[in-house]
C-alpha cells in the first residue's frame, strides 16, 4: 500500500497475567473498509479500543494520517465511533445526540443544525430528529449512533459489531446502507464482527483473528476461496475437510478414500504417503457434473436437505463425505436416499490445508 | 368494607368477565373463587387504611354539628401550627437534600471510584439495615454521641477545646435533628441511587469521548441530565420520609421541638388544640404534603424509568 | 483516574465516620455505667428489667402476628392478581404504596376516631380488641415491604405454569397454594416477614397512642427516664435489625433464581 492511512505497527496487549493482541500489524489505505473477523475472545475487540484510544498497547505504534497517536486520549484522536448497544444519550433527542460531537467542538450553532439535517436525510430519517431514543427502534436508533459518529466528520470510523443487536431483516439491510454511506463520505473504516457473512459482504478487505493473532489478511473473495490456514477455512463458510493421502506430492496426485483426484493448490514439498487435511466448499462440487478435466468421486447420497431455493445434499464415500450445494429445479425432484452418484470439483478447488491432518 | 363482602356470589358470578367469555365454563366456575382470594386484601384495605384516612379528611371539613366548613382548614394558619408546618419542612428539608448530596456522593464513590468490589457489597448492606434504623433507639445513638456527655461532644472538648454546645449547637435543635434524620435519609439514597448509576453505561462515556468530549463536558451534559430525575424524586421521597417521622424527633427532643408530627401527637393524646376538628385539619394538611411528595416522586421516577431501561 | 479513586476513598472514609462514630459512642457510653471502668452492667440492668422482659416480649409477639396477618392477605392476592386478575394491578400496588405516603401518625389518629367504643366495631373498647387493632396497624405499615417481597418472589417463579401443572396433576387450590406456591416463594415471604419484623419490633407511633404496653414506648420511656440504659437499648436494637438484614441477604442466596421470561 502507497500510503497507509491508519497505521497498526507492532501492536502488543498484555493484561495482568494475558496477553490478548500480539504483535499485530495492518496498514489501512484511504477511505477503505477493513473488517475484523473472528470468534469472541480473538483480540478483535480489543485492537479497536487500541485504536479508539481506551486501551492503551503494551507495545507498538498507531498511526492515524502519518500522525502519531498512541498516546492521545480518545477525545483528542478524532474518530468516530458505534457501539453494539447504540449507546445513545437518552437525555438528548435524535437531532442533539448528532449534534453532540459538533456542540462539544463549539461548532457555530447554524452550521451545526446544517450538519444535523444533512446526517437526518442521509440515515433517512429527516423528520425524526425531535425523538427521544427510547422512541425509536433498534435499527434507527443505530442508524442515529452511525450519524452521531460520523457528523463531525471524522478521519476514522470504528464500528463494533453495530448489528449484533438487531434483527436479522434489519441487520441485512443496515449493513448495505452504512457500506453506501461509507463509500458515498469516502470515511476510512474499521468494522468489527464475528458474522462471517457480514464481513464478507461490506468489506473491502478482512482480518481473520485468531488467539490475538491476525491469521490472513486479504479480500472477502480470497478469504472465501483461498484460506491459508485451518483456521481461516473452518471458521469463514461451510467446508468439507476431508482426510486424503498424498500419492505424488509433485503433480498434487491424492486419494480420498482410495480414490484418486489432483489437487492443483497442493505444494512440492508433501510428501508421498504422508495423510493431508483438504476442504471443498458446498457450492464448488456439483453432482454427476459434466466437463473432462474435473476430479470425479463415486458415492452414496447419504442426506438430502430442502432449503428452499437450495437443496443441500451429503454425499458419502467411505470415511469421509461431503456436503454439496444444488438449487432448487421444480422440474426435477432431488435425488432420494441410497442412490449411487458421482461428484465432481474442479481441481483448483480443492485446497490443501496447512499441517498434517489430525486424527 | 362489608359492601364488598355482603355481595352475593351469584351476583359477582354474572360479572363482566363472564359476559366476556360465555363458552369457557370453567372461567364461570373460578370466578368467585378468584374474587374470594383478592377480597381479604381489600376488605383489609378499605378498614385499616382508605376508610380511617377518610374519615380524618372529611372530617377536617366538618364542624362539629356535622357541617361542612372550611373553617378547620382556615384555622391552620394560626402561628403555632403555621410555625410547626414550618419547621418540619425546613428539618425534612435540610435532611433530605443534604442526606441525597452525601447519599449521591457516596453512591458514585462505591460504583465508579474504582474501589475494592467488596465496599460496594458492605455499604449496600449496611445501608440496608441503616435506613431501617430509626425511631427511638436512633435519638438514643446520637444522643450518646452528641449529646451534653456524648462521646464526640466530650472528646472534642478535652482533645482540641472545642466546646460545641458552647458555640450553639444543641443535639436537641434543628440541627441536632436533621444530623439525626441523615442517619437513615443518607443510606436510603444510597439504596435507591445506586440502581440509577448502575443504569450510565460505559458505552455513553465512551461515545462521548470519541465525540470529542472531555470528561467533564460528558458529566455536564450526560451524567448529570441523567441522573437528575431520579435524584430529584429520591430527595422528595426523603423529604416525605422525615415529615411523616415522629419517633425519633419525639424521643430526642421531647416536645422542645415543635414539629407537626408532635403537635398532632400532644393533640391526639390530650386534645391541646381544644378543637378536635383542628386535629383532623393537621392530619389532612400533613397527607397533602406527603402525597404531593409522592405524585412528584412517581412524577420523576417514570422520566428516568423511561431512559435507563 | 488516580485523583478520582483518592476522591473516592475520602468520601467513604467520611461516610463511614459518619456512620460508625455513633455506634462506637453509643457502645461506649452503654458501658459507662460503672464509675471509673468499662462494664455490660447497663445491659445486665436492662436485661433484668421486667418491663424490659414483658414490652419486648409484648412486641415480639405483635410481629409474629403481624407476619401472619400480612401473610394471609397478601400471599392470595399478589397470587391471585398474577394469575388471573392482572387488570387489578394498578390499583393494588397504588394501595399498597399508600402506607408509605400517609404517615402512621395519621392512619392512627384515624383508628382512635373510627373504632372507638362507641363506634359501630368498638376494638378501643377492650385490651384485647386494641391489640387486634394494633396488629391489623401494623400489618398495615408493613403493606409495602410484604407486597414488594412476596410479589417479586412470584415473578421469579412462573405461577401460572406451575399451578397448571400442579391442576393437571389434580390438585385443589388449597394444596396448590400450600404445597406448591407457599414453598416456592418461602424465600420471598421470610424475606418480607424480617423486615416487618424490624419494622415492628420498636414501633413507637401507633403502639403509644393505642396505649398498648410495647417495646417502643417502653424504650422511649427509658429515653426519658435514665442515662445509660438507654444507649444499651440501642445498641440491642441496632443489632436486631442488623440480624433481621443479615437474614434476608442470606435468604436472598437460597432465592430461586428467574425462571419466567
Amino acid at each position: 500500500m502507497a500510503d497507509p492511512f491508519l497505521s497498526i505497527q507492532h501492536v502488543r496487549k498484555s493484561f495482568a497475567n494475558a496477553t490478548v493482541v500480539q504483535d499485530f500489524n495492518l496498514d489501512v489505505g484511504a477511505g477503505e473498509f477493513v473488517s475484523f473477523l473472528g470468534p469472541s475472545g480473538c483480540g478483535k475487540t480489543t485492537v479497536l479500543r487500541m485504536v479508539a484510544g481506551f486501551e492503551e498497547p503494551t507495545s507498538g505504534a498507531i498511526m492515524i494520517g502519518g500522525k502519531d497517536v498512541t498516546r492521545l486520549k480518545p477525545n483528542q484522536r478524532n474518530i468516530g465511533m458505534v457501539f453494539q448497544a447504540y449507546a445513545l444519550f437518552p437525555n438528548l433527542t435524535v437531532a442533539q445526540n448528532i449534534a453532540f460531537g459538533l456542540r462539544v467542538a463549539k461548532v457555530p450553532k447554524a452550521d451545526a443544525d446544517r450538519r444535523v439535517a444533512e446526517m437526518l436525510k442521509l440515515i433517512s430519517l429527516p423528520n425524526l430528529g425531535d425523538r427521544f431514543p427510547y422512541q425509536l427502534s433498534g435499527g434507527q436508533q443505530q442508524r442515529v449512533a452511525l450519524a452521531r459518529a460520523i457528523a463531525p466528520k471524522p478521519k476514522v470510523l470504528l464500528l463494533d459489531e453495530p448489528l449484533s443487536a438487531l434483527d436479522a431483516k434489519v441487520r441485512v439491510s443496515l449493513r448495505e446502507e452504512i457500506r453506501q454511506i461509507q463509500k458515498d463520505l469516502g470515511i476510512t473504516t474499521v468494522f468489527v464482527t464475528h458474522d462471517q457473512e457480514e464481513a464478507l459482504s461490506i468489506s473491502d478487505r478482512i482480518v481473520v483473528m485468531y488467539g490475538g493473532r491476525a491469521e490472513q489478511v486479504g479480500t472477502p473473495f480470497e478469504i472465501y476461496n483461498r484460506p491459508q490456514t485451518r483456521f481461516v477455512a473452518s471458521f469463514v463458510g461451510t467446508l468439507n475437510i476431508l482426510k486424503a493421502k498424498v500419492l505424488n506430492g509433485a503433480t498434487g496426485t491424492i486419494a480420498i478414500d482410495g480414490q484418486q483426484v489432483t489437487a492443483s493448490g497442493m505444494k512440492n514439498d508433501a510428501t508421498n504417503g504422508a495423510e493431508r487435511s483438504v476442504a471443498l466448499r458446498p457450492e464448488a462440487v456439483s453432482l454427476n457434473g459434466i466437463g473432462g478435466q474435473r476430479n470425479k468421486l463415486d458415492g452414496t447420497i447419504e442426506e438430502v436437505n430442502f432449503l428452499g431455493s437450495v437443496v443441500r445434499i451429503r454425499v458419502r464415500f467411505q470415511e469421509n463425505s461431503v456436503s454439496l450445494d444444488t438449487f432448487n429445479n421444480p422440474n426435477a425432484p432431488p435425488p432420494k436416499h441410497g442412490e449411487k452418484v458421482t461428484v465432481s470439483f474442479a481441481p483448483e478447488d480443492l485446497l490443501v490445508l496447512e499441517g498434517e491432518a489430525p486424527n | 368494607m362489608t359492601d364488598i363482602t355482603s355481595v352475593e356470589p351469584g351476583i359477582v358470578r354474572r360479572g363482566p368477565t363472564h359476559l366476556a367469555a360465555p363458552p369457557d365454563v370453567r372461567a364461570g366456575i373460578r370466578l368467585p373463587t378468584q374474587w374470594l382470594g383478592v377480597a381479604p386484601f381489600f376488605v383489609f384495605a378499605a378498614m385499616f387504611l382508605i376508610l380511617p384516612t377518610l374519615y380524618l379528611m372529611i372530617g377536617a371539613f366538618q364542624n362539629d354539628a356535622g357541617e361542612f366548613t372550611f373553617e378547620n382548614i382556615a384555622a391552620l394558619s394560626q402561628p403555632s401550627i403555621v410555625a410547626a408546618y414550618w419547621i418540619s419542612i425546613k428539618v425534612s428539608l435540610a435532611s433530605a437534600v443534604l442526606g441525597a448530596f452525601i447519599g449521591l456522593a457516596i453512591a458514585i464513590a462505591i460504583v465508579r471510584g474504582g474501589l475494592p468490589g467488596w465496599i460496594r457489597s458492605a455499604t449496600l448492606t449496611f445501608s440496608g439495615v441503616a435506613s431501617n434504623f430509626a425511631g427511638v433507639p436512633l435519638a438514643f445513638a446520637f444522643l450518646a454521641t452528641l449529646g451534653r456527655l456524648g462521646l464526640v461532644t466530650v472528646l472534642l472538648n478535652t482533645l482540641i477545646g472545642l466546646n460545641l454546645y458552647a458555640w450553639g449547637f444543641n443535639v436537641l435543635s434543628f440541627w441536632g435533628l436533621t444530623l439525626t434524620y441523615m442517619y437513615f435519609q443518607i443510606p436510603l439514597m444510597v439504596v435507591i441511587i445506586v440502581p440509577a448509576i448502575d443504569g450510565i453505561k460505559r458505552e455513553w462515556g465512551e461515545a462521548a469521548a470519541t465525540l470529542g468530549a472531555t470528561q467533564s463536558e460528558y458529566w455536564r451534559m450526560v451524567v448529570i441530565p441523567v441522573l437528575w430525575p431520579s435524584f430529584l424524586g429520591t430527595v422528595i421521597l426523603l423529604f416525605a420520609n422525615a415529615f411523616g417521622a415522629i419517633a425519633t424527633a419525639y424521643a430526642l427532643t421531647g416536645s422542645s421541638l415543635n414539629i407537626v408530627p408532635i403537635l398532632l401527637y400532644a393533640q391526639i393524646r390530650g386534645d391541646v388544640l381544644h378543637n378536635a376538628h383542628l386535629g383532623y385539619a393537621i392530619a389532612f394538611g400533613m397527607i397533602v404534603i406527603t402525597g404531593l411528595a409522592n405524585v412528584g416522586y412517581i412524577v420523576f421516577r417514570t422520566r428516568s424509568e423511561r431512559w435507563l431501561k | 483516574m488516580k485523583s478520582g479513586r483518592f476522591w473516592a476513598w475520602v468520601v467513604f472514609a467520611v461516610g463511614a465516620a459518619y456512620f460508625f462514630v455513633p455506634l462506637i459512642a453509643t457502645l461506649e457510653f452503654s458501658m459507662r455505667m460503672r464509675r471509673g471502668v468499662y462494664s455490660f452492667d447497663a445491659y445486665k440492668v436492662v436485661l433484668g428489667d421486667i418491663h424490659f422482659q414483658q414490652s419486648f416480649g409484648f412486641s415480639v409477639i405483635a410481629a409474629i402476628f403481624t407476619i401472619i396477618v400480612g401473610v394471609l392477605i397478601v400471599v392470595p392476592a399478589a397470587y391471585w392478581i398474577r394469575l388471573r386478575l392482572p387488570g387489578l394491578r394498578p390499583i393494588v400496588e397504588f394501595i399498597t404504596l399508600l402506607p408509605l405516603v400517609i404517615p402512621a401518625i395519621v392512619i392512627v389518629f384515624g383508628y382512635i376516631r373510627m373504632y372507638g367504643s362507641n363506634s359501630p366495631l368498638p376494638f378501643l373498647a377492650s385490651a384485647s380488641g386494641t391489640n387486634v387493632l394494633l396488629v391489623f396497624g401494623y400489618a398495615t405499615l408493613a403493606l409495602p415491604y410484604m407486597y414488594r417481597a412476596v410479589d417479586t418472589g412470584l415473578r421469579t417463579i412462573d405461577v401460572r405454569t406451575l399451578t397448571e401443572a400442579a391442576q393437571i396433576l389434580g390438585a385443589g387450590w388449597v394444596t396448590i397454594i400450600a404445597r406448591v406456591i407457599l414453598p416456592n416463594v418461602l424465600i420471598a415471604v421470610l424475606s418480607g416477614a424480617f423486615l416487618t419484623f424490624a419494622i415492628v419490633i420498636g414501633e413507637f407511633t401507633m403502639a403509644s397512642l393505642l396505649n398498648r404496653p410495647a417495646f417502643g414506648p417502653y424504650l422511649q420511656n427509658m429515653g426519658a427516664n435514665r442515662a445509660y440504659e438507654p444507649a444499651a437499648l440501642a445498641i440491642i436494637a441496632f443489632a436486631i435489625t442488623w440480624g433481621c438484614m443479615s437474614l434476608i441477604q442470606i435468604l436472598s442466596r437460597f432465592a430461586p433464581k428467574s425462571t419466567a421470561r
